[in-house]
């Protein structure tokens, strides 16, 4: 892929599903984050997929904590850095359970105090380490191991919680677009300070579909509007050119939905209902776009 | 006398904080609760006031004060965090983590009574809940105990034989509040004691290696042995360190803190501030002709090896903790290890005042084999628990 580097960090031996698209995710953030780079993984896919001790798969410093420690261990290793004056890139690496759910107060401790670090969320919408259980980002209406007749409540919409701590970068992205996650990760560890990344990554056993379609269904999620990708730097949202476009033609929503099985058992008035939360969260990422150009405007005038 | 010392009035907190700044240690974070509140707070003043360059991270918890030690670490920096009671058991997780990953942090736990109800006076259930994680746990008795012991943990902790996290415990309010005086040691002095930190298995991005990585049992069982090959180890460390700091600062430390206990027929066995009232319940007793003694022991894990001193007398041991279903931690850890039965009077539990004419009476009451509740009617002429039963 053009200007992505050809170095790899992640050898060919790492233990992940077939077609994993976190494994794929976290190999263009380390291509963008380069050999300095520490990784602090909590419980989650990456903490089994790297391989069985003494060996690992993985050609930077992993180190594994336990599941609610991670945006607080990252803490620790920042401010030795701080103090030894390492340029080291600290990287959190997590997935949803460990990031919305029972990681979520390190987290916001983390981001309030300014830490120096960039924690990433790969977003595969449940417990996907232990079998597929619900988490506080799974979808409305979608079957899980201790959802079996489908969710009845919301995904957490994270990346509000984490806005309202008003850092200086944040960003979502997908993996189905790893030239978008590259820029990402190179521009958010450009910037001091607290930067959080939010990546849908589609989870073949998870979200029940056949392992070659990770791509295809990450592009349908952002092509219907389900995920929506941009960047939020120092507050002013930009919304990334494939948001744009599924805004003014969106994709319908039962093409993302209908391949997987875990919406096998959604009803209308649900499939409703998940329609609104689009449109009104479209709407909003919309309108806060355009007043942040407005904004721009008005400053550069 | 040297000039470079200096005397001052200290709480056992202050003793702490002073410690943990003069051991120039490079990271701290912690997160309040009383009765262990001066210890951050007095630490932070330090850090702002530019008198110490430590990096303070004021964590949201204390499973994050623990988690940011861990981090801070295994990056090669001397990290500390202070905490007590309910804090120590909400950082349970990761102090396993510490221990486990061989990381040499220093703790300073203010013992502490557990809820409900809420109770914030002095009680060892904390820390002794937390004795089989793999720290070496320390208990001490006096302002100056405090400093000192707190200075040598950081060089136990450290020494490559060990490589293990250290708690240093002292009584919430009876120890953390009160004002004793302190001599604190000139920097040079503390700096030629305590070596530079380092460590062997720091993380570096020039040689990646993966850190807590999945482990098979075969691995796992040589890691978890290598915990107790170190932690008995750690035996000829702390024996080293405490020789040593005798010679440079003048004072000396031991496995236990003996009072009159060489011709004892009874000997008053306890942990903390208790040692120190046992002390003037002996020589009470000694005036009417009991022949008592107090040993007083300072190290919990590892477990000293006592028995010598015990074997031919009455044992009389307080336990101001209890494992409820079996008995008092120190008086059952010391029949495991001896044989030995003794008169365990459970006191002081939630900050019950115990005098030290209460633990004289202890001695005149002794039963050897039987437990009392001090301050339960109930168990007074010993209450008889059929292990058996259990």
């Amino acid at each position: 892929m053009s200007g992505i580097p050809t170095t790899e960090y992640l050898k060919k031996c790492t233990s992940s599903c077939p077609g994993c698209s976190a494994t794929l995710i976290l190999r263009y953030v380390l291509k963008a984050a380069g050999p300095d780079t520490i990784l602090v993984v909590p419980a989650c896919c990456t903490s089994v997929l790297q391989g069985v001790y003494p060996n690992t798969s993985f050609d930077v410093p992993v180190y594994n904590v336990a599941f609610a420690s991670a945006a607080a261990v990252a803490s620790g290793v920042a401010a030795a850095c701080e103090y030894t004056g390492k340029k080291t890139n600290i990287i959190a690496f997590a997935g949803d359970g460990g990031t919305v759910d029972i990681g979520i107060q390190a987290l916001s401790g983390a981001l309030e105090r300014d830490t120096n670090f960039l924690y990433i969320c790969y977003d595969n919408e449940a417990y996907g380490n232990t079998g597929m259980q619900r988490s506080g980002s799974t979808p409305h209406g979608a079957i899980t191991t201790t959802t079996p007749t489908g969710k009845r409540h919301f995904k957490k919409d994270l990346d509000r919680i984490v806005s309202a701590h008003n850092i200086p970068y944040m960003a979502t992205s997908c993996a189905a677009y790893p030239k978008d996650i590259y820029t990402k990760v190179q521009k958010a560890l450009s910037i001091k300070g607290p930067k959080f990344m939010h990546i849908l990554t589609p989870c073949p056993p998870g979200w029940r579909y056949s392992s070659e379609k990770s791509i295809e269904l990450g592009k349908l999620a952002v092509k219907t509007g389900i995920w929506a990708m941009y960047e939020r730097e120092n507050g002013k949202l930009k919304l990334s050119s494939q948001t744009i476009a599924a805004i003014r033609k969106p994709l319908p929503i039962e093409d993302y939905m209908s391949p997987q099985g875990r919406f096998k058992g959604l009803d209308p008035s649900q499939l409703t209902k998940t329609k609104q939360e689009i449109q009104f969260n479209l709407r909003r990422l919309e309108r806060e776009a355009r007043e942040a150009d407005e904004d721009g405007a008005e400053e550069g005038a | 006398m040297n000039e470079n010392k200096h005397t001052t009035l200290s709480t056992g907190n202050n003793a702490v904080a002073t410690a943990v700044r003069d051991a120039k240690v490079q990271v701290v974070a912690a997160y309040p609760i009383t009765p262990q509140t001066e210890v951050v707070e007095q630490i932070a003043n330090f850090c702002e006031n530019g008198i110490f360059d430590a990096k303070y991270i004021p964590v949201e918890s204390e499973h994050s004060a623990m988690a940011a030690c861990i981090g801070a670490s295994i990056m090669g920096t001397r990290a500390f965090t202070a905490t007590s009671s309910h804090g120590l058991l909400y950082m349970h997780e990761m102090i396993n983590w510490a221990a486990g990953a061989r990381l040499p942090i220093v703790m300073a736990n203010i013992n502490r009574a557990l809820g409900p109800g809420w109770n914030i006076w002095a009680d060892h259930s904390d820390a002794l809940q937390t004795r089989d994680t793999g720290w070496l746990q320390v208990y001490v008795s006096t302002v100056q105990e405090a400093y000192d012991t707190t200075l040598m943990a950081f060089r136990i902790a450290e020494d490559q034989r060990v490589y293990l996290p250290v708690m240093i415990n002292l009584d919430g309010f009876a120890l953390s509040h009160i004002n004793q005086l302190l001599t604190t040691e000139p920097i040079e002095k503390i700096q030629a004691f305590i070596p530079p930190y380092h460590l062997d298995h720091a993380i570096d991005p020039n040689n990646p290696r993966g850190y807590g990585t999945m482990t098979a049992a075969d691995q796992f069982v040589q890691i978890r042995y290598d915990i107790e090959r170190s932690m008995r180890a750690s035996c000829a460390v702390i024996e080293e360190a405490e020789q040593e700091f005798a010679k440079a600062c003048g004072r000396t430390y031991s496995w236990t803190d003996e009072y009159l206990c060489d011709d004892a027929e009874i000997l008053i066995i306890s942990m903390g501030t208790l040692g120190k009232e046992a002390e003037v319940a002996v020589d009470i007793l000694r005036e009417e002709g009991v022949k008592a003694g107090s040993m007083r022991l300072r190290w919990f894990r590892p477990f000293p090896d006592i028995q010598s001193r015990l074997v031919g007398r009455d044992l009389v041991v307080i336990d101001r903790d209890y494992s409820f279903g079996y008995g008092g931690i120190i008086a059952s850890s010391i029949r495991a290890k001896t044989g030995l039965e003794s008169y365990n009077v459970i006191a002081g539990l939630g900050g019950q005042e115990v005098t030290y004419l209460d633990i004289a009476s202890f001695v005149r009451e002794r039963k050897i084999g039987k437990e009392v509740w001090f301050g339960i009617e109930e168990t007074k002429n010993g209450y008889e628990i059929s292990r058996s039963d259990i």
